[in-house]
């Protein structure tokens, strides 16, 4: 059963999530990067490192494209290759897969992969148009379904195919609130109650202000080596056994059903198979709740529970802290927040710390197998990743 | 003269200034696709015929959009829907002239188009829904 490890994450490192005021995209990333080496000592990043693959959405925020060089040189990266990899919200999920393929096609033995996002400098309307980017223009943008109206699309659809409630998707809330209030950096690290998720402002009917990711400022990292060389930089890595990625078509009315999301479904069936890993062995999982019908979707495209059967896991209380399978420890993009670049190493971040026993109030004892979950925009890109405790 | 028309989305929204709305039908297999490709996404085909829809459906799902970008800002709160048309394909839009209390999954709607042209690119007009 114990497969061999694609590759080994021998380092990470997460900048402080929220408002970061006066301080550019690329000091955040240098921030989480500060925080990869000092983990890692035995390593010494300007001769070791060989590549950097980064995920940056978009260049309106900053006025600022080429993302790849600009963040090597913050970095202390330079003149290593560096690539940019643009999945909207998936888009370090995919610079992560594509590190994987760096470093298993032999190309290059240790690489550093991560994503950053600056956001919250920009007015609401303006992030608004800036992510709806990452959706069909022609007939969704052209129309006025924002982003969030596109997850309200599929909440509206699931609750009238199997009867999920508001009410549950506001529990995805008050949990991932109360994991976020546990973790320091977090965006909102405060607990948020059913009555107040509930009677907060409609953004796009059914989902209210806390059915929302938030808009936040971040980056993250993480260091890859193949397997073999681990151990050389640390006694306790964290090995990647499965990654899976899918597409779907880019608008979401041309998919067979709005109940579920297709690429997810596939990319986790992808990654499942690759690990020799079931649902029932998982410990731990980050997911991709950007709104909290989005988490309800991934318990189900994920095997964690039947198709319609979401709601009824969040309500029963399985993927609290907890509960039988811990989901979004780290508060998820719910409240750890939701810079759209860094969320899928972000999200292998927290995976890292658990698998390390390194995540404090919010560690799940003797974590050993966890998934991640990717989402790029409404679906057209989903990456998945399963890692096993080194 | 509709055949002229090259199978592109600017010639659906073209179609649509006409009060058409328009999908390209494989002439191969007979697929309807909406919008238009040059490929047929069921059998590769290239050769295509511009069908006229009826442009009557059910509503799949929709939503009240309160938070809007800043174009749509003076129509807040507005409703938008995915409509399963009889013709087959799934098309999204505004929904117009009935309450946001009194729609339903599974209503009648018909499509409809406003007769002004934006100003802004792409200068498309707008085809949208209202009940049957």
């Amino acid at each position: 059963m114990v497969r061999k490890p694609l590759v080994s994450i021998v380092s990470a490192g997460l900048s402080k999530f929220g408002r970061l005021e006066g301080i550019y995209g690329r000091e955040i990333f240098a921030e989480a990067v500060k925080e990869a080496f000092e983990r890692c000592p035995n390593l010494n990043p300007a001769k070791d490192i060989e590549a950097l693959f980064v995920g940056h959405m978009g260049e309106s925020y900053e006025h600022q494209g080429h993302t790849g060089p600009t963040l090597a040189d913050w970095a202390g990266l330079l003149p290593k290759p560096a690539m940019r990899l643009e999945s909207a919200c998936a888009s370090s999920g995919a610079a992560l897969r594509t590190g994987i393929f760096a470093v298993l096609s032999g190309m290059h033995d240790i690489v550093m992969v991560g994503g950053v996002e600056k956001m919250t400098h920009r007015t609401t309307s303006e992030v608004t148009e800036f992510l709806a980017m990452a959706s069909d223009f022609p007939f969704e943008q052209w129309h006025g379904i924002t982003f969030p109206g596109l997850y309200a699309l599929m909440a509206t659809a699931h609750m009238h195919k199997y009867g999920t409630t508001e009410e549950q998707m506001a529990l995805v809330a008050v949990k991932n609130h109360h994991n976020g209030a546990l973790n320091p950096k977090a965006h909102m690290q405060k607990e948020v109650t059913l009555e107040k998720a509930m009677s907060s402002r409609v953004i796009a009917w059914p989902l209210k202000l806390y059915d929302c990711s938030l808009i936040t400022d971040g980056a993250s990292c993480l260091i890859l080596t193949r397997p073999d060389l681990a151990k050389k930089f640390t006694d306790t890595p964290v090995h990647i056994i499965g990654s899976g990625q899918a597409s779907d078509a880019i608008g979401i009315y041309e998919r067979e059903e709005l109940t579920t999301l297709k690429a997810g479904r596939l990319a986790g069936q992808e990654a499942y198979k690759m690990a020799d890993v079931k649902p029932k062995d998982l410990d731990i999982a980050e997911v991709h709740d950007c709104f909290t019908i989005a988490e309800i979707i991934a318990y189900e495209d994920l095997g964690l529970c039947k198709p319609g059967k979401g709601g009824s896991l969040v309500e029963e209380g399985s993927t609290t802290l907890d509960g039988e399978i811990p989901v979004n420890t780290s508060g998820g993009l719910k409240s750890k927040g939701h810079p759209v670049g860094a969320t899928g190493t972000a999200q292998a971040y927290e995976i890292y710390l658990q698998l390390t026993e390194q995540a404090e109030r919010r560690q799940v004892s003797g974590a050993e197998i966890a998934l991640s979950h990717n989402v790029g925009g409404s679906g057209a890109t989903a990456a998945v990743h399963i890692y096993r405790r080194g | 003269m509709s055949e002229t028309h090259p199978f592109t989305i600017e010639s659906f929204y073209k179609f649509v200034s006409e009060r058409k709305l328009m999908a390209a039908k494989c002439s191969k297999c007979g697929t309807l696709l909406l919008p238009p490709r040059p490929v047929c996404t069921k059998c590769l085909s290239t050769d295509f015929k511009w069908v006229e829809l009826k442009g009557e459906g059910k509503l799949l799902s929709y939503t009240v959009i309160h938070v809007s970008p800043v174009q749509f800002q003076s129509m807040v709160p507005y409703t938008v829907g995915i409509v399963k048309l009889e013709d087959g394909p799934h098309l999204p839009g505004m929904i117009r002239d009935v309450e946001p209390e009194k729609i339903r999954v599974g209503m009648d709607l018909k499509v409809d188009f406003e007769t002004s042209i934006p100003t802004q690119w792409p200068l498309w007009p707008r085809y949208f829904f209202r009940p049957l």
